[in-house]
């Protein structure tokens, strides 16, 4: 009697040591969490301040739209051909039941690179390209005391360095989205085609039947909202480097994991939001 | 003129890198900072700046309480200073000319060719000739602290500051890049402050020197006074080598 008595107490408070241990961690965690946050908002703050002379921030967001957008052109359009030839080679293969019209091949081509690929999958791809790119030029700048050197001058380091990559981004990804819609559209055409899945009429009327246009729109607000993410996040890892090079190493990995993770999260909300 | 007056500073881990150092660096002077690896000079340098935030203690540059003034106020005061970091920090996706006027391109209404200009002058000034249009990768350790040191005067500052300029420098080029400080420092009447451990410095430009030891200020005098000082720790920095202890009194 006593001793089941005596083991129930220990096992109650190994338990309760347990989830005392547990809500630590969750607090522990959660408390890293805002910290990072009220250091992020902290650092827009400093970045959305006045410039200090529009003519140098002007030129500065001219070649970071160069440095960051144009050439991630080429990657956008290489992902977005291949995959819109994919889903049209899939949609063709599962398309076994021969009731079913031919036109779903461009009409499924259609809305996948529409409502998902060209505005999240492009952001997330972005996401490893111009944040990894983004987080370790600013991380380096840090640590070889190029930051220091622009504050000692009295320049706002973080409005000068950061602003313009944001404002780069998020004007120009929007027109990487609109690339990737035509590109993999393009791309299932031609693989269509080519293999005999399809014929272009059939596709041409795919892509049309019971179009919405406002589809378009609601990938461009996406983008638009994915690419400030993308910036900020890898630019405010960057920014916040000590150290050396590994730290640069690291805070650009973090940048990646984080911008990706917060995309698919403003993903859900968006979808939940504007669909 | 620049008084450092009871300056504390703790780290966040909680090391203490400066322990109530006063001190005065005077204007028209090369005032040297020196002391061990490790000491504090880079910290006092950078709290004197405003890099770092000072735990307790005041920065005065000539009478204006330095350290707490806001980012606005600090500004102007900053647009005088000059700063050669010990790594150089020259902008890498910038051009040696481009380095040199970025500072007149932030801050004055300068043209094009007028800023290109200044620049070349600055260049000069410092004997980098030829170099405009190559990267700070491209160039050699020695070129890049004088091309630092060329944007760092560009804007003619008013107070100069120089961490370890002669750092993996080779002796002869240490001389070069000495004496420039020392000559722009007259010229300009400037207040200059120049953190070193190279002894060769100290003996060449030192107007003023000041030693701290672990974070405290040991002991501050003449490059005169210093082969006759009896403090133990001064002596054993500066007569570490044998070079030095030949020449001890
Ligand atoms: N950001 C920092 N955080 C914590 N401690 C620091 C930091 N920066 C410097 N320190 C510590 O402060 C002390 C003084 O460092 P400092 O860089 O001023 O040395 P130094 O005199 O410039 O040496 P050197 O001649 O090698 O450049 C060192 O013990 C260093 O570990
Ligand atoms: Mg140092």
């Amino acid at each position: 009697m006593f001793k089941s008595i005596k083991c129930a107490t220990f096992a109650a408070i190994r338990c309760a040591g347990f989830n005392a241990l547990r809500c630590g961690y969750r607090l522990r965690l959660s408390m890293r969490f805002f910290n990072l946050f009220g250091e992020y908002v902290l650092l827009m703050r400093k970045v959305f301040s006045r410039p200090e002379k529009f003519r140098v921030y002007y030129h500065q967001t001219i070649k970071e739209m160069d440095k960051l957008g144009l050439q991630s052109v080429g990657i956008v359009v290489v992902v977005s051909l291949f995959i819109g030839a994919i889903i049209t080679i899939q949609t063709a293969y599962n398309l076994g039941n021969p009731l079913l019209p031919r036109y779903i091949i461009g009409l499924s081509t259609r809305d996948v690179m529409f409502l998902e690929f060209s505005s999240t999958i492009v952001s997330l791809i972005l996401a490893g390209k111009v944040g990894s790119n983004i987080a370790s030029e600013i991380g380096t700048m840090r640590v070889t005391e190029q930051i220091d050197a622009l504050e000692i001058m009295g320049i706002n380091s973080a409005s000068y360095l950061i602003m313009p990559k944001i404002i780069a981004t998020v004007l120009f990804n929007p027109f990487l989205t609109l690339v990737s819609m035509f590109v993999g559209i393009v791309g299932g055409w031609m693989a269509g085609v080519f293999t005999d899945v399809t014929t272009t009429q059939e596709y041409l009327w795919g892509i049309q039947f019971t179009f919405v246009p406002y589809y378009i729109t609601y990938a461009l607000i996406k983008m638009f909202v994915f690419s400030f993410i993308i910036a900020t996040v890898s630019s405010f890892f960057g920014y916040r480097v000590r150290g050396g090079s590994l730290e640069v190493g690291r805070a650009s990995t973090q940048s990646v994991v984080s911008s990706s993770v917060l995309v698919l999260m403003a993903n859900l909300v968006l979808t939940k939001l504007l669909l | 003129m620049i008084t450092v007056s009871h300056v504390y500073k703790q780290f966040e881990d909680g090391r203490v890198a400066l322990n109530d150092v006063c001190a005065t660096f005077d204007q028209g002077k090369t005032n040297l900072v020196i002391g061990q690896s490790g000491s504090g000079k880079t910290v006092l340098l950078k709290c004197i700046v405003g890099l770092h935030e000072v735990t307790s203690g005041d920065i005065l540059f000539n009478d204006v309480v330095f350290n707490r003034l806001n980012f606005r106020e600090k500004k102007s005061i900053r647009q005088k200073m000059g700063m050669l970091f010990q790594g150089s920090a020259l902008f890498d996706s910038l051009t040696v000319e481009e380095n040199v006027m970025f500072p007149l391109e932030m801050f004055t209404q300068m043209t094009r060719s007028e800023r290109r200009d200044r620049a070349n002058v600055c260049l000069n000034r410092v004997n980098i000739v030829n170099a405009n249009h190559l990267y700070p990768a491209e160039l050699s350790g020695g070129m890049q602290k004088r091309v630092a040191i060329a944007r760092a005067i560009a804007l003619q500052p008013h107070y100069l500051f120089c961490d370890e300029p002669n750092s993996g420098l080779d002796p002869r080029t240490s001389v070069v890049i000495d004496t420039l400080i020392q000559e722009i420092t007259h010229e300009f009447n400037i207040t200059t402050i120049v953190n070193t451990h190279d002894m060769n410095s100290v003996m060449g430009i030192g107007d003023k020197v000041i030693f701290i030891h672990q974070g405290n200020k040991w002991w501050e005098g003449t490059s005169a006074d210093i082969l006759h000082s009896d403090n133990e720790e001064l002596n054993q920095f500066v007569f570490s080598t044998e070079l030095t202890k030949k020449i001890r009194p």
